[in-house]
């Protein structure tokens, strides 16, 4: 582990993952039971990767998602009582109930949308980050994609353009190895998407993103760089989600080995980072078992909030088309 | 809106282009020029030429010919603060980035509750009638006015052109403006000063008492001429030009039919399928009563856009089919 790193940021880290750790498990179990409609893509396994980046951004920053998009609005500061108003699809959700989770969004914290297009975010991202140079400001925009939409023409112009144009913008592709059901060597020809980045005229870095911290440096060069105006990066965290493309199966699936399953999780980005922190003496057992605690009270009073919140009138339809 | 003050001059519709560009480029300094050959080149059809010299490369500047990043480029800038003026060369190149124009820039605003927005101006260059052939001579204005989210206008005069321009760049909603190939060197009276010509409302070119015309984009001048050779066989025709698609000035429309109470649609794309039919329906169910005939439609055929001279002639909706759908139509 780095001695650049603060306590204060491995903290941080820590308590981002267990944000998303405990909301995903949460959502999934409202969705399982009819509480939350239509189709939620979980983030578990994978939180590393956005609690490594996201602590490098301000909301100034901008974001671009996924359709598994929560893991990344919660690391970029999203509240748990306007997300879950949204996934439960009342009025008070950060979209109004008009997204859900495929589209969550807040763009006051810069986050510019989950999005159920495969391939849909790193054009948008690329845009952002073209306006934080056209404006002058020191900012920058991070394009989460994975290893599938990393095979989408969006993807390919939005990159050659981002290296064109040295634009302030990290491609960070999470590669779980998986294209919805479909296996990577299924999928394309390489094994690391890192390699396409001398396409683009940008450094291609791969990094483990089962290990935050290892996310956090690797990232953190990416996002100075960009600052800097050093162009673009591509990021490539190798990780591993623990549920089905969509919903909460994780075992027993036709398209991967439950074997292959539990290797991953002996990776588990919150459990070993937990005994790293405990040993090097920054969080105790105790102390993580309360933020533990404490994350379970905060989504307790998102699903309360939820529940109780009215849902959007039939009005509200054909509200927001237009500015 | 301010009635132009100043004394207007003959100016051709590519110039008018030019000049709703630079104004608009004046006025907004947030406001960028993007698109394949802009810059450098001044645009395949001439009308940035110049604005490079006069804004500098950091406002005006070439792409890779990679329309999906493009207007993908466009949806994020404009999300985060810009205005950008996104050129599409051409309308057929839609198929390219259909996803960032239907899923991403036409949605973003409502699937966000209504927190973003989107100050994007989309040009892009319709119309068959230059042996451009099947991919670059289309009128697919059809597709988008489907999307909500996007406004869509359609320039059939050089004064239009630079109003509508203007209007597009001023509306914080992303509104394609389609023009007309076809119509870059007609001419026509356009005040020097800034002007904005209302997004959502139709401009009756001339007053009719018994028959109704609706046009859109160069099909306008058709419609006009077919006006004039329907008079002497006792055809009052009164023509639209509705500007607007999406919003579309239905209560324009209506009005002329009640009073007319017999109507005909052209548009230049395919027939089946097209805009057309949607201002026929709502003809039928807002003003049933009034009719006295079938609307008709005119439109292209059922097929591609062909390339000879030869069979495009034939393609492309003109005076004598009005007039030939007309007397059919009126027992004539």
């Amino acid at each position: 582990m780095s001695t650049e790193i603060t306590n204060e940021v491995l903290l941080d880290m820590h308590r981002r993952m267990v944000r998303i750790r405990i909301f995903e498990e949460t959502a999934g179990k409202m969705m399982e039971n009819g509480k939350i409609p239509g189709a939620l893509h979980l983030y578990v396994g994978q939180e590393a990767i956005a609690a490594g980046v996201m602590v490098h951004l301000s909301n100034a920053d901008y974001i671009t998602s996924t359709h598994r998009g929560h893991g990344h609005l919660i690391a970029k500061g999203g509240e748990f009582n306007y997300m879950f108003a949204e996934l439960y699809g009342k009025a008070t959700g950060y979209c109004k109930g008009k997204g859900g989770s495929m589209h969550i969004s807040n763009l006051e914290l810069g986050m510019l949308g989950a999005n159920g297009i495969v391939g849909g975010g790193p054009p948008i991202a690329m845009g952002a980050a073209f306006s934080c140079q056209f404006r002058k400001t020191k900012n920058v925009a991070v394009a989460f994609f994975g290893d599938g939409a990393s095979n989408e023409g969006a993807f390919h112009e939005a990159a050659n353009m981002a290296g064109l144009y040295k634009l302030p913008c990290v491609f960070v592709c999470e590669n779980n190895g998986y294209g919805e059901y479909t296996p990577q060597a299924n999928h394309q020809a390489i094994v690391d998407v890192a390699d396409r980045a001398p396409g683009y005229g940008m450094p291609g870095v791969i990094v483990d993103g089962m290990d935050a911290v290892a996310v956090y440096e690797a990232a953190g060069e990416a996002i100075q760089r960009a600052r800097d105006g050093g162009g673009p990066t591509l990021l490539e965290c190798k990780t591993y989600r623990y549920y089905d493309h969509v919903g909460v199966r994780g075992m027993g699936l036709n398209y991967r080995t439950d074997e292959e399953v539990e290797q991953w999780k002996q990776k588990d980005p919150i459990t070993n980072f937990e005994a790293h922190l405990a040993e090097q003496g920054v969080l105790s057992v105790d102390a993580a078992a309360a933020v533990h605690s404490e994350v379970r009270q905060e989504v307790d009073e998102g699903i309360a909030f939820a529940e109780s919140s009215p849902s959007p009138k039939p009005a509200a339809v054909t509200e927001d088309v237009y500015a | 809106m301010a009635e132009p003050q100043t004394k207007p001059r003959e100016l051709s519709y590519v110039a008018a282009i030019a000049e709703a560009v630079r104004t608009v480029m004046a006025e907004q300094p947030e406001a960028f020029v993007a698109g394949e050959d802009v810059a450098g080149a001044g645009g395949v059809y001439g009308y940035y030429g110049g604005i490079l010299q006069e804004f500098g490369p950091e406002r005006v500047f070439d792409t890779p010919i990679s329309e999906e990043g493009i207007v993908g480029l466009g949806v994020g800038a404009a999300a985060t603060g810009c205005r950008p003026i996104i050129d599409l060369m051409f309308m057929d190149f839609m198929g390219e980035c259909m996803d960032e124009i239907a899923n991403q820039l036409a949605k973003m605003r409502y699937m966000f509750g209504g927190r973003a927005t989107l100050p994007v101006t989309i040009l892009s260059m319709a119309g068959a009638g230059a042996s451009l052939a099947a991919q670059h001579s289309q009128s697919l204005e059809a597709w988008i006015c489907h999307l909500p989210g996007l406004k869509v206008v359609m320039a059939s005069t050089p004064y239009d052109a630079k109003g509508l321009i203007i209007s597009a760049a001023r509306d914080d909603n992303p509104v394609i403006v389609v023009l007309n190939k076809m119509s870059l060197a007609m001419t026509g009276q356009v005040p020097e000063e800034p002007y904005a010509i209302p997004i959502g409302e139709a401009n009756i070119l001339r007053s009719g008492s018994n028959y109704t015309i609706i046009a859109f984009g160069r099909m306008v001048h058709e419609a006009l001429a077919a006006a004039k050779q329907l008079e002497p066989l006792g055809v009052d025709a009164e023509v639209i030009d509705l500007r607007s698609l999406q919003p579309f000035d239905g209560k324009a429309v209506m009005k002329s039919v009640r009073k007319t109470h017999r109507a005909l649609v052209v548009h230049e794309a395919v027939r089946f399928g097209g805009f057309g039919g949607e201002i026929a329906a709502q003809i039928q169910e807002l003003a049933f009563d009034y009719l006295d005939a079938p609307v008709a439609r005119v439109g292209a055929p059922f097929s591609p856009v062909p390339f000879s001279p030869a069979l495009e002639t034939h393609y492309v909706p003109n005076a004598e089919r009005i007039v030939a759908e007309a007397k059919q139509q009126l027992g004539l």
